[in-house]
């Protein structure tokens, strides 16, 4: 009953899968905490291949941005300043996780038959409500990326507690790395030799072309993958890429480490803040259909967006349209305030003193 | 029938909204707190704040004992599509109960903090404070299994590097924090892996919903690995034995504000809404919940409450002892659970205030203590009552109810957890009970004893009493221990209410 | 083998998931402990997707560019199925679970920070990121403790 890209896509299934089952098990026997990390940032760059297998183009995307470059990033970063690279290995540590694991892992495999059979159409989880918001959708919020009207609308609860997962893992970092003799984040200006010129100009003109893209996936997020997340990291990595280049005495001239910390706040503040204007207006908390009062709603030109017979829910338009702004806001500035902690740490209190 | 009946504390349109202004008051707060001038400032926001969501959960509690059950539809969309929170008897106790302690340990936060914490680093951790707040005021008030996983990491993460801020007074926080850390984040995972499977079975991610779809689906293996998943991820963040070994490190190291606000709710919530997954969700009538109920979660609770009030007995440090002693009362609470009785239900729920009420006070006095005198060891504290005699009491006052000496909040508490195990003719359990308080009044007895009748240690450094702005919050709760132990109407019929909706029967 | 083909991604999860928990409780190192950490909760991520999976389904963005492809696969299938379970003629995969994920890798990223710098803070305070070690210098603090206090 299938044709070839029907088979295709179970076989690369298949292979991906198994890929994935292999870098994990390098992970757990190597040794060294470099190839540790290298072999998680593969990991992810396969699992997002994978992740585009199973139609999942948003989550793909996040797992790139986020998976292989952020978290590679603090990973590197703590490795620096922990100074280990090899992590020791203890066999009679390992005996009792490797019982439990075997034990756990069997019974769950037996479980998971309970499960319904994988692409199932019918199954429970892809009839029922997973359903109802393809069916939908079009009619009660607008995107033609049902993900983004999801993630931002129907389930907009959730997603304004993401965001506040964020600022609280900023406020970790910076309440852990950011204070004290070795936060030294107005470091000497470093010498800079001439071969650096190549660098300096190469990231001139990417860091530009970078935030300019990540503007570009903010607002493709209606029309497809992509979206506020994806966008807040890849802003976050211009000013990275920054500091990496020109030195973190340059970018926290540029962006002010208390500046990242209260534009993280602010970001939270504005998606509660659209949440609590539709409170006001009548509706429920993050209801966009009353973030516009009557009046306001009338006032919007029909043409605003080009076509003016389409029908439009400019309350939920542009209800997704701020909140995903405050992600944007909280993810990329608290991404930054995470470099600035890692990157601004000296590793001896002697060294900070100098 | 509560006393909440004729309550009406807020004008109807802020009560209309009351469920999620709870929640958002503290979250919105610890956003103004995290871009306020100073410590000044940020204390203030954070008592504003608390003190808000306080009165909307009281206005709260008066509409949900006219209604029975309030859902809120997030966004407008009815559940199943959209996230709906839930608030009923048992869930407004609990944000009651969260409230209230959240804004004592911000009033406390004003003195107690400043000898714990760089002055700089106020204002943010006055932010993560009121994130973990938050966190857990939606993990009682949502309706939604995901959801509460959000909830769940909400009240973690920033809590993780508050726990990790202790080290100023001891280095141990920093593994103590990465413990519970790693516990916490394996806890949340697994159960998100099991709400997976649930929401495998059943297609939708609504409590209710899912409690419905499940009623057919008891025997499936799948569903079964959803709860084995869900027990376990919860049963680690509730400190449920064996799965503690994170809890006494983290509270012992951690700033004092951190270690009240935890021991009195962190726990709970968990516990909460392992007993809603338990009760609501997962069919009980299977096989399966019974064995889970009376096979596994009892005999777990029971050694939980022997073992780890040994352990409080043998620890030196005065703060593990506290920190022991909440592993063994959790198992105290979830033997009531574990009855599935509106008797054993509804004690588990009463005792589960008192604990908070008493163990919090306990650590107060032990960070009003702080201020002035470093002490860890038991033997630091000899002679302390002639010292600081205002906080000593109200310790004691404290230790008492954990105790169970009669007229106190514990003593009712663990009364009526005796008389609904008779009830339900679990003699096991009144053994378990009784050896449990003696053990507890052992450790208890030794505290006590040291603070008043042991001479100081000659030339040993002297401790002086708090300021006001300490002792107040502490005396309010020493205080409530003893009211609610002569008066419990107001937290009995909140339990029973609670107990009844947790057990579906009619209130 | 059927049940072993139509359930091999939860098969492959539940290896990753194991493998990742061995990490956590097996790993003396505090950095790696975080690694096996990641690795677990992407099994959580790889669960959620696979059963979301619609056979002959594409991504749940209802574009017309987008819903061509759609449309291809759909051509490839059964026309009842295409009818059963399509939409306007494209069968979509489930967006729900994706959405979910997108949460669950941003609560993994930002455990992972918090988790790191308490390492580092942790490798500034005992010298180490070994447990073992940690272990061994907190055991004396309390000795010391007991020490410095004892009368």
């Amino acid at each position: 009953m299938t044709g070839f890209a029907v088979e295709m896509s179970a076989a690369l299934n298949v292979v991906l899968l198994l890929m994935l089952v292999a870098i994990g098990l390098a992970v757990a026997h190597t040794r060294n905490l470099l190839t540790a990390i290298l072999l998680m940032s593969v990991y992810s760059l396969v699992s997002a291949a994978w992740l585009m297998v199973m139609d999942a183009a948003d989550v793909a995307f996040t797992e790139a941005v986020v998976g292989a470059g952020a978290s590679t990033i603090i990973l590197l970063g703590a490795i620096l300043l922990t100074r280990g690279a090899t992590a020791r290995v203890d066999w009679r540590a390992m005996v009792a996780p490797a019982l439990l694991a075997v034990i756990t892992g069997g019974l769950l495999i037996y479980a998971s038959l309970g499960l319904p059979e994988f692409g199932d159409p019918s199954s429970p989880a892809n009839a029922y409500v997973g359903r109802m918001y393809l069916e939908r959708t079009g009619e009660e919020v607008g995107p033609h990326n049902v993900v983004t009207a999801v993630l931002a609308s129907y389930r907009g609860f959730d997603t304004l507690g993401e965001t506040v997962v964020i600022f609280a893992a900023g406020l970790g970092v910076a309440l852990m790395l950011g204070f004290g003799p070795r936060a030294t984040l107005a470091p000497a200006p470093e010498k800079m030799g001439d071969h650096h010129v190549v660098l300096r100009v190469a990231a001139k003109m990417l860091i530009p072309l970078i935030t300019l893209y990540a503007f570009y996936v903010q607002f493709h997020g209606d029309l497809g993958a992509g979206g506020a997340f994806q966008a807040g990291v890849i802003l976050a990595v211009a000013v990275i890429l920054y500091g990496l280049v020109f030195g973190l005495r340059e970018t926290i001239a540029a962006v002010p480490v208390k500046a990242a910390r209260s534009v993280a706040a602010l970001g939270v503040m504005l998606y509660a803040g659209i949440g609590v204007i539709c409170m006001v207006n009548g509706g429920a908390f993050l209801d966009y259909d009353y973030l516009f009062s009557p009046q306001v709603e009338a006032m919007i030109p029909a043409n605003l967006l080009g076509d003016p017979h389409e029908e439009h829910h400019w309350g939920q338009h542009f209800g997704i349209l701020f909140v995903e702004l405050g992600v944007l806001l909280t993810v990329s500035s608290t991404i930054v305030t995470i470099f600035y902690g890692f990157a601004g740490r000296s590793i001896d209190a002697e060294e900070a003193k100098r | 029938m509560t006393p909440f009946d004729a309550l009406y504390a807020a004008p109807a349109a802020l009560t209309a909204h009351a469920p999620v202004i709870v929640i958002a008051a503290p979250l919105v707060g610890a956003c103004a707190a995290a871009l306020s001038p100073g410590a000044r400032s940020s204390w203030v926001i954070s008592v504003l704040t608390t003190a808000f969501s306080l009165w909307m959960a009281i206005a709260l509690a008066g509409e949900v004992a006219r209604e029975g059950v309030i859902d809120y539809a997030l966004g407008g969309f009815p559940s199943p599509m959209g996230i709906a929170l839930k608030v009923d008897a048992i869930a407004v106790t609990m944000a009651l109960l969260i409230s209230a302690m959240g804004l004592m340990g911000a009033i406390y936060s004003g003195h107690a903090l400043l000898s714990e914490v760089r002055a700089e680093k106020h204002t943010l951790f006055q932010a993560g404070y009121l994130l973990c707040v938050s966190g857990y005021l939606g993990l009682v008030l949502t309706g939604d299994a995901f959801n509460a996983f959000v909830f769940l990491e909400i009240s973690s993460i920033g809590t993780y590097a508050l726990v990790a801020a202790g080290e100023r007074r001891d280095r141990r926080a920093l593994p103590a924090a990465f413990n519970y850390l790693i516990m916490g984040t394996v806890g949340a995972t697994l159960y998100v892996i099991g709400v997976g499977f649930l929401y495998g079975a059943t297609g939708t991610l609504n409590m209710a919903d899912m409690g419905v779809r499940l009623v057919t689906l008891g025997d499936n293996p799948a569903v079964q690995a959803g709860f084995a998943f869900i027990v376990a991820g919860l049963g680690a963040k509730a400190a449920m034995f064996p799965l503690h070994g994170w809890l006494p490190g983290a509270y012992a190291g951690a700033p004092t504000l951190v270690s009240v606000f935890l021991a009195a709710t962190a726990t709970k919530a968990a516990i909460y809404l392992l007993m809603r997954f338990t009760f609501d969700v997962f069919p009980l009538d299977a096989d399966f919940g019974r064995l889970f109920l009376h096979g596994i979660l009892a005999p777990l609770a029971a050694a939980a409450a022997i073992v780890c009030s040994v352990q409080a007995i043998f620890a030196r440090e005065v703060r593990r002892m506290l920190a022991f002693s909440s592993i063994a009362q959790v198992g105290f609470i979830l033997l009531g659970f574990s009855l599935a009785t509106q008797a054993g239900v509804s004690a588990g729920v009463f005792y589960m205030v008192a604990h908070a009420l008493m163990k919090a006070a306990a650590f107060m006095a032990l960070g009003a203590f702080a201020i002035s005198l470093k002490a860890r060891l038991l033997s630091d504290f000899a002679g302390i009552g002639r010292e600081a005699p205002w906080s000593t009491v109200a310790f004691a006052v404290a230790a008492a109810s954990l105790a169970g000496v009669p007229l106190t909040m514990g003593f009712l508490g663990k009364w009526s957890l005796i008389e609904a195990a008779l009830q339900a003719r679990q003699a096991w359990m009144v053994v378990v009970f009784a050896i449990g308080s003696l053990l507890t009044l052992v450790y208890v007895g030794r505290i006590v004893e040291t603070m008043f009748f042991r001479a100081p240690t000659p030339g040993a450094p002297r401790a002086k009493e708090a300021p006001v702005g300490v002792l107040a919050p502490l005396w309010v709760l020493a205080g409530l221990s003893v009211w609610f132990g002569v008066d419990a109407t107001l937290p009995a019929s909140l339990a029973d209410a609670g107990a009844a909706a947790l057990l579906g029967a009619a209130p | 083998m059927s049940e072993f083909l139509t359930h091999f991604n939860y098969i492959a999860v539940v290896i990753i998931m194991m493998t990742g928990l061995f990490i956590v409780f097996s790993s003396g190192n505090l950095i790696k402990r975080m690694i096996g950490l990641a690795l677990f909760q992407s099994s959580a991520a790889l669960f959620y997707i696979s059963l979301a999976k619609v056979t002959g389904g594409t991504a749940p963005i209802t574009l017309e560019a987008a819903s061509e492809a759609g449309r291809a696969l759909a051509a490839e299938q059964v026309p009842g199925y295409v009818a059963q379970h399509g939409i306007d003629g494209v069968v979509y995969s489930n967006p729900l679970p994706h959405v979910l994920i997108l949460t669950a890798i941003v609560v993994g990223v930002a455990t992972l920070a918090v988790g790191l710098a308490i390492a580092v803070r942790v490798r500034e305070a005992y010298g180490t990121v070994e447990a073992d070690e940690i272990n061994a210098v907190s055991r004396i603090d309390a000795a010391g403790l007991q020490a410095e206090h004892a009368p």
